[in-house]
């Protein structure tokens, strides 16, 4: 990191912004995010930008080292966010992708180039050439948003019952998985269809390197020894043991060779909403709430 | 005061050692280790004999008492990653590698360190999959390490101090060792890795004394050499063909049998026309000239990273010699080792690639298998359906004992100049979104039909090897960090212990004062059981 630094307008707005919605944690994702945003010297820019060439030889890194969380095309995958957007939550310039490219996300399955033990990593090079290939394909306007978000958060507290089980900024229940992210990391599509096709991929797996904690919500159904059938998640699970939430939250904690019977299933706990359970209208306001949420 | 304390202990341990034939403090020789059965206390090679088995005659803890077996002593390495290696024991010493190429010497029965070695690595090595080290070659006094900056290393035995260092390659082109070497007669053979670097890979083996190079063979034959011919114009420079995993050895016709991996770029043909020999090939060589005798190529012209560096296991049967190797591609194949002619290839595990099979019995990849820029669906994924975990046969069962894995990925072309020293697979991969979540698997594989006699399949899928023992044993760990204990004949679980870190390493035998253990290790650790 050099003297003599210029803060970037972004790094500035971000932090102010904060501050602004009166939050009393910052996290620390956020504060070294700060600090490396204002890092960045002023004379940083991508010196390929605009160059189609450039941005063909990105496509290749891009498909090599990117595209297996954000997806081929840049349009977003199970783990890493829509790079097509026009606004992005970690990054407001290519000074600041350089960086997140650069030294990863704290806090998030974002790594830092060259970190994932595959040697050392791409040039700066490669990771202009890359900013530029992002760019070429970004949508550079904010469309206006689909959805109304705060009818969508109405629904999700209320009728539409998802705060049942999943939790989103420390409120709801404990069963699925925790939302708060979800809108910011998936693209629409992707929520849209989990919501009607809960069993089509589950939560999706971590990569291998992450995988020591591989949660994907499975379904597990259980007779114990005394005859009771319990029916829950699983919180975890290996070979001989597994750790196991229900629907009314309580936890179980078993040996496989105690149970008269174990099953473990790939169709979800979750109720699939169809549409005469929840519209199309209703269904994307709750997706605007959760991107809303995950934009912060 | 330190080295005569640890002189003292040794000398009441060896009066157990000699119960059996070798005394603990004689040298290591070549007929030590090409007679490794004799010795079963000790643990001499990477696979525990030069024959690939890793088989132990032991046969203290067995089916009727392994149900009792305890963690006897843990000892954590400080390293961070993954522990792929396979300890060596001779006379009641433990010798083992960690991450960024640290060797040790242990006690083996308390896991106190004796020595440990740190090797200066510069910082921008070039390890493929993780700063690992899969295990250390014994012969004399001198342990020998392959580096991931591309040194060879010999060791002294009781103190750790570096004795020689030669630099194989240049590790800033991509090129590192991984691979536990192998001692024959008085060389050192050792393989190297890069094939994501486009590496012209190679076979080095260097004087044990000495350190001097003996030979290399090059697993990408040069202009005028045989086999250049399968390689699209100056392709040949950068094929790869690694030879990352330890290889076996025949005394009896003094070869060395050694797989390669992928030719590079990983995932794209184009550019490297031909079937790209030796990549994904068994070679044969002569031990002290490194010249071919024959050669078996598994996957021509490979694009799905099928490496071919599977512990080829040396099988005599029926009057048969044999090797049979558990490929990457997900066959399982039995090759006649006086010829290097292939007797069966029988899928052992979901493969989609293959529908066919040429004249001589190799499958035949389908066209429609090749990666496409939009990508489509092939079973096996990248990880293919076994890897680098080392397999194990059991002489007495007759039944070889693998890992796998089915998954299927997303194969996609994406094109990639090359540059000295970065990354160069010309593809990526994605699990494929259409296909069953991945499934891990203990396999048990008669040789002689290529039949699955039993299967046991994990929560999740592992990188753990098998060990196999005269206890009528199987060994194996799993992902959650749990080893496991099988009957060899049925593939009954009879014993599991959760060591709370997942396993990448396969599992050996040893024994001190007439007393079996197993080890293996997990996490940044390495575990050692024994009956109580």
């Amino acid at each position: 990191m050099s003297s003599g630094i210029q803060p970037t307008e972004g790094g500035r707005a971000r932090a102010w912004g904060l501050w602004q919605r009166g939050r009393l944690v910052l996290s620390v994702s956020a504060v070294l995010l700060v600090l490396a945003a204002t890092a960045v010297a002023a004379d940083n820019r991508n010196p390929f930008a605009g160059d189609a060439k450039a941005a063909r030889a990105g496509e290749s890194e891009f498909r090599i080292n990117c595209a297996l969380c954000h997806g081929l095309g840049a349009h977003g995958g199970g783990r890493g966010p829509d790079l097509t957007r026009a606004q992005k939550k970690h990054v407001h310039s290519d000074a600041e992708l350089f960086q997140v490219i650069s030294n990863g996300i704290p806090g998030t399955v974002m790594p830092a180039n060259g970190t994932n033990g595959q040697g050392v990593g791409m040039t700066d090079e490669e990771i202009w050439q890359i900013i530029t290939y992002i760019q070429s394909v970004g949508v550079k306007v904010t469309a206006n948003p689909i959805g109304n978000a705060s009818h969508g958060k109405e629904l999700f507290y209320g009728e539409a019952n998802c705060s049942v089980c999943h939790m989103v900024e420390g409120k709801g229940g404990r069963v699925g998985p925790d939302l708060t992210a979800a809108g910011g990391s998936r693209t629409r599509e992707a929520i849209i269809d989990s919501v009607r096709n809960p069993s089509r991929r589950l939560a999706w797996g971590l990569t291998e390197a992450t995988k020591e904690f591989p949660q994907e919500y499975e379904t597990i159904t259980v007779v114990t020894a005394d005859g009771r059938e319990i029916k829950g998640v699983a919180l975890n699970e290996d070979n001989f043991s597994v750790q196991m939430i229900d629907s009314s939250e309580e936890i179980y904690l078993l040996e496989k060779d105690t149970l008269r019977s174990f099953q473990r299933s790939r169709e979800s706990i979750m109720l699939t909403y169809s549409r005469d359970h929840l519209s199309d209208k209703d269904l994307d306001d709750i997706v605007a709430f959760l991107i809303g949420v995950g934009a912060k | 005061m330190r080295m005569r304390r640890i002189f003292g202990r040794m000398g009441s341990a060896c009066i157990a050692c000699a119960l059996f034939s070798a005394p603990a403090h004689a040298q290591v020789t070549f007929e030590r280790l090409a007679n490794s059965g004799k010795e079963p206390q000790n643990w001499l090679t990477y696979s525990g004999d030069y024959a690939g088995r890793r088989f132990s005659l032991l046969d203290q803890i067995k089916t009727t008492n392994v149900h009792s077996l305890a963690a006897k002593w843990v000892y954590q390495t400080g390293a961070t990653g993954k522990l792929e290696t396979t300890p060596l024991v001779v006379g009641g010493i433990l010798y083992a590698t960690a991450q960024d190429d640290r060797a040790f010497a242990l006690d083996a029965r308390t896991g106190r360190p004796i020595w440990l070695y740190q090797h200066a690595l510069p910082g921008d090595i070039r390890p493929c999959c993780g700063r690992v080290n899969r295990g250390l070659a014994i012969l004399g006094d001198k342990v020998f390490l392959g580096t991931l900056d591309a040194h060879v290393i010999a060791l002294d035995t009781k103190t750790g101090n570096l004795i020689w260092d030669m630099v194989a390659a240049d590790y800033q082109k991509g090129y590192s060792f991984t691979v536990a070497p192998l001692a024959v007669k008085n060389l050192v053979v050792i393989g190297v890795s890069g094939g994501e670097y486009g590496v012209r890979g190679f076979l080095d083996a260097y004087d044990a004394a000495t350190g001097e190079r003996k030979w290399r063979f090059y697993t990408v034959p040069g202009p005028g050499e045989p086999g250049h011919e399968t390689w699209e114009g100056d392709s040949w420079k950068i094929g790869g063909a690694p030879a990352w995993n330890t290889g076996t050895y025949d005394a009896t016709t003094n070869q060395i049998f050694w797989p390669t991996g992928n030719p590079s770029p990983s995932n794209r043909g184009e550019g490297r026309a031909g079937d790209n020999l030796y990549s994904n090939t068994l070679l044969a060589l002569n031990a002290d000239s490194g010249t071919m005798n024959w050669y078996f190529q598994f996957t021509k012209h490979d694009e799905h990273d099928w490496d071919a560096t599977q512990v080829p296991v040396i099988i005599d049967a029926g009057g048969k010699h044999l090797i049979a190797q558990a490929n990457r591609n997900g066959f399982f194949y039995v090759i006649d080792r006086t010829t290097g002619k292939l007797i069966s290839a029988n899928a052992y595990g979901k493969t989609t690639w293959s529908d066919s099979k040429d004249a001589e019995g190799r499958p035949v990849a389908k066209k429609e298998a090749s990666p496409t820029l939009e990508g489509h669906t092939v079973c096996p994924g990248a990880l293919g359906t076994t890897n680098f975990m080392a397999p194990a046969f059991n002489p007495q069962s007759a039944l070889f004992y693998v890992t796998a894995r089915d998954q299927c990925d997303i194969f996609s072309t994406a094109p990639q100049p090359y540059e000295a020293g970065h990354a160069f697979y010309g593809s990526a991969y994605f699990p494929s979104e259409e296909a069953e979540p991945y499934r891990g698997f203990l396999k048990a594989i008669d040789p002689a039909t290529g039949e699955i006699k039993w299967t046991f399949e994990h929560t999740s899928p592992t990188w753990s090897g098998v060990l196999t023992t005269a206890g009528g044993l199987v060994f194996t760990g799993d992902a959650e960090g749990n080893f496991i204990a099988f009957d060899a004949a049925s593939g009954k679980v009879l014993w599991h212990f959760q060591m709370g870190g997942a396993v990448y390493a396969a599992p050996m035998a040893f024994a001190v004062d007439g007393k079996e253990y197993v080890a293996i290790a997990a996490g940044s650790a390495v575990y050692a059981f024994g009956l109580p």
